[in-house]
Formats: structure tokens, sequence, C-alpha cells
């Protein structure tokens, strides 16, 4: 198919006007296939407006916003309330805007870890349980293109560096692309494959480990982030239980402190801030 | 059978609550109770136009109902006010225009009393037709459209991104509405529509553990007040709209009561044994 080599989503000098401000401007991306990219940023920064724009939920103010034709998309938002007045089982919401298998429903749940809750009623879930869950949800379907907006919010922290460690395992399982949103900056590193900073605007974009000793990222984070900062690099250290859990006996975190503070030269792209 | 008035009645009123069930429920899980209020007094406003055109009435009222959910879905878009602000601006000045359009035409004698209650007792076989005709095209669409239409209610955001076409679904959803207030207007009345809408989706709540399951047993339940409102209104000579209201109400407190009575209980125990 010519399509292959198409990119996923692409956003060509995107910007979203609200109320008198822009809430995020002059954005470029493009995402392909088997993926990973994590949009990182302080709060306000636009980071999930740009998944928005990304996903076709926010049409562009200014510049456009491209999808590949019947692109397959799961979504994990930032944040979803489900009223209470539904009666909506674990289980029901796996096939929530498509059909999938029970097997395959099954076997998402066990990934993430949430096949026991798969008869509760979703408003008992706790915040962590819940992500859990529709991280699932997301990945039941086997879309092309995943998009995550903090979607270890409520996971405790061995929890989330098991959550970017499913994330990678997915990618590589479905060749899906990845649109990951992050606040926390360590962790997520590790599990992405390009990062684009952003504060409004794109301040830089790179590889994880050129964003990180760049000046602007610097600037944007502080100095203490990016002084102290230790890069989480992925080594699988601790095993998996036969449910996918982590057998506690073996030790699940590792950091590997590569980051000095050398002068390794900034590939960030340009900056205008 | 259909000679019989009382026959008729039945058989319009079940399907009056086939279709009123599991639109309700999604009434009650969008918080639109008061959605349905604007369309049943808009319907006046569509009586009164019809008896000004001389068209037919079911027709007037849904097309006024469609107008109304349209404004609705575009000033929430336009307007920086909340739904429930809205609803209720739309709502009495539906009203009040059907009203000042009655009172315009001295020639006619409109029994207000019967729209605003209904009169199933004098539905007639062609009303059987409209309502089991126009029901079935409702339960259809809403069938086709249950997915993308129940994952908008869920989470608009999601759908949306996910190709559900949350919007079209809102769309329809208004259209459905605006087709169930016309056909059950003439058989529970404009003042009750919302009531067929929503007591049977809240005591279904109660019991049902997934959305599909909650409309079918609302479907029941609605059927159920049905012929124990019209028996009712029989037995006792009460009139037949309200009687269904009635009934449904009972059936709401009986299943509510029995936990409400266990939760009083145990916080009377409760401060007994912190008292002591």
């Amino acid at each position: 198919m010519t399509q292959l080599n198409e990119p996923l989503i692409s956003l060509n000098n995107a910007g979203i006007y609200r109320s008198d401000r822009w809430l995020v401007r002059d954005v470029s991306l493009t995402l392909g296939s088997g993926e990973i990219l994590t949009l990182i940023g302080p709060n306000g920064s636009g980071k999930s407006t740009t998944a928005k724009m990304a996903l076709g939920i926010l049409k562009p103010d200014e510049g456009s916003a491209k999808r590949r034709k019947k692109l397959k998309v799961r979504y994990v938002p930032q944040k979803v309330s489900i009223d209470w007045t539904v009666p909506l089982k674990v289980r029901r919401l796996m096939s929530l805007t498509g059909h999938v298998t029970k097997d395959e429903a099954d076997r998402a749940m066990n990934l993430t870890g949430t096949l026991h809750l798969a008869n509760a009623e979703v408003r008992t879930l706790s915040g962590g349980e819940f992500q859990r869950v529709l991280l699932a949800r997301a990945i039941a379907f086997k879309p092309e293109l995943l998009v995550l907006d903090e979607p270890v919010q409520g996971v405790d922290f061995n929890g989330e560096i098991e959550m970017y460690e499913l994330i990678r395992k997915i990618r590589d399982e479905l060749q899906c692309g990845v649109l990951l949103i992050s606040h926390d900056l360590h962790i997520v590193m590790a599990a992405t494959d390009r990062v684009i900073c952003l504060n409004g605007h794109v301040c830089c974009s790179g590889t994880p480990m050129n964003v990180a000793v760049s000046q602007e990222y610097k600037d944007l984070f502080g100095a203490r982030a990016a002084s102290g900062l230790a890069l989480y690099e992925h080594q699988h250290d601790h095993q998996h239980l036969s449910n996918g859990s982590i057998n506690p006996e073996s030790n699940p975190i590792t950091f590997v402190n590569q980051m000095t503070n050398s002068k390794q030269s900034s590939k960030g792209d340009k900056h205008d801030g | 059978m259909m000679d019989d008035f009382f026959s008729r009645a039945i058989i319009a009123g079940v399907g009056v609550a086939l279709v009123a069930g599991p639109l309700g429920c999604y009434i009650v899980w969008r918080r639109l109770a008061y959605f349905g209020d604007t369309l049943s007094h808009a319907a006046l406003l569509g009586i009164a136009l019809a008896l000004l055109f001389q068209v037919n009435i079911t027709l007037s009222v849904f097309l006024v109902s469609v107008f109304v959910s349209l404004a609705l879905l575009i000033l929430q878009r336009r307007v920086t006010l909340s739904a429930d602000a809205l609803l209720g601006l739309l709502a009495h000045s539906a009203l009040a225009f059907g009203m000042v359009a009655l009172s315009f035409m001295t020639w006619v004698r409109v029994d207000l009393m019967g729209f605003l209650f209904g009169d199933i007792l004098a539905v007639t076989p062609f009303d059987i037709a409209v309502i089991w005709g126009g029901g079935l095209l409702v339960l259809i669409v809403l069938a086709i459209f249950w997915r993308s239409l129940f994952a908008a209610t869920v989470n608009l955001e999601l759908a949306q991104a996910e190709g559900m076409k949350p919007e079209q679904a809102n769309i329809i959803f208004m259209l459905l509405m605006a087709a169930v207030i016309a056909i059950s207007m003439k058989i529970v009345g404009v003042l009750l529509i919302t009531s067929m809408l929503i007591f049977p989706a809240a005591i279904a709540r109660r019991f049902a553990s997934g959305p599909e399951q909650m409309a079918l047993m609302a479907a029941l339940i609605g059927v159920i007040a049905v012929f124990g409102g019209l028996f009712g209104s029989l037995q006792w000579d009460t009139p037949a709209g309200p009687s269904i209201v009635v009934a449904a109400s009972i059936f709401f407190i009986i299943t509510v009561l029995p936990s409400a009575i266990i939760e009083i209980v145990k916080s009377i125990r409760f401060n007994k044994v912190k008292n002591e």
C-alpha cells in the first residue's frame, strides 16, 4: 500500500486561539507507525491541546492538522469522569467505541493487571485502577495510533515504570504510533523515541538525551530539574508474575545516572521564546 | 379488540412506554430531565401553530420540537450560558408564544386540560398506528446509533477522537426526542411526557448492571406502569394519564423504600452504639 510511509498524524504550524489568547501556536510534528513521541512541558503549556488537535477534537485556528484516512485511533484522555447514573462495568467499557472480542479484552486487561476488575462497576474503581482500565480498553482494539494523555496519573511510582514499559511493549507488538503526554520528566524519557518540549510553542525537540541536555529544556524546567535529573534507562531488572504484575521479591527500580552536566551540544530545534 | 376504547388505551400506552423507556435512559444519563420539559412546553406552541395553519398536530409538534432542539444545539455553541439556563429560556419562550398564539384564535375553543394531561381513552386506531409506526422507527434508529450515542454520552472527546461522530449522534438524539414527544403527547399530555421518560429509567437504574439492560428494563417498567395506571383508573374512576404517572411513582417509591428504611435503621443503630 502506498499509505505505509505516510505519517499517521501531522501538524503543520498548528495553533488554537481561545478567549483572546493562543493556547498553543506554531506546533509542527509528525508521528509515524512504530514510533513513540512524547510531549512534555509545564502545566498550561498546551500539551493536551496539541494532542486534541492531532486527534481532531479541536480544529486548529491556524495551520493544519492531518490524519491518515480511516486511522484506527484509541485515546486515553487526561480526565474521564463517568456519570454515576450510567451503569457501566469494566467489561462493557472495553467495547465502548468498537467491538472487541472477549479474548482480546481479557488479554488487554491481563497486560495492564486489571483482569480481576472485569466485572467491577467503573465508578467504584480507584484513580490508578481506572487509568489502567482505560489503557486496557485502548490496547484491546489494537489501534494504529494510541494517544495517551498523562497515562500514569494516580499510578504509584513502581506502577509508573511498569506502565511505560508496557506502552513500549505494546508499540513493539502492534507497531502502532504512540503520542504520549507527560509532565514527569525522567521516567518517560526512557520510554520514548522522540521528545517535544512545549511551552505554548515548540521549545525544543529531538531524542530524549539531546533534549535533556539542551539549554531550552533547562530554562523550561529549571536548573534543579536539569541538574538533578536522572535518566531512567530501560533495564529489565525485575520479574513478572504470571498475572502480569511484578514479583515483589525482585528489585523493580533501577536508575542509571547517565546525566552529567557535560557540555553536550544541544540539538534542540529553534527556540524563539 | 381495537373496538374497545380501553384496549386501545392499553395498546397505545404500551407503545409509548416501549419507546420512552430506552430514550429516557439517555435523559437520565445525560442529566437532561429539563430537556423533556422544554420540548413538552414547546409542544403547546406546536398545537397552536397546527390550529392556526390547519395542519396535523403531531407533525406540527414534531417540527416545533425539532426547531427548539436545534436552537438549543446552536445556542450552546454560541452563547456562554449553561444548558439549564438555555433550556429555561427556550421552554418559557415557547410556552408563552404558544399561549399568545392561542389567545389570538378566539374562534378556537381549545381543551387546554386535554393537551396538558392527554386523553388516552380517546385514542383512535389511527393514533395507534402513529404511535407504533413512529415508535418502531424511533427504536430502529436508536438501535443503529446506539454505540455512538452511548459513547458520546460517556465521554464526548473520547467518542470524537475515536471516530464515533458524537455531534451527529447528538442531533439524531434530539430528533428522536422530538419524535417521542410528538407521538406520545396525545396519550399522556405535555405535562406528563417527562415522567414517562424519567420514571422508568430512574427505577431501572437501581437494578441494571449495564446500559442495554437498563434500557430494556426501563421499557418493561414503563409497560407495567401503563397497565397499573389504566386498570387503576378503571377501578377507581380516576383520570387515565395522571393515573399512569401515579402508578410509576408508587413503583419508584416501592423500589426505593426498602433500602431507605435499611439506611435509617442502620444510622439509628450506629448512633445508639456511638452514644453508649
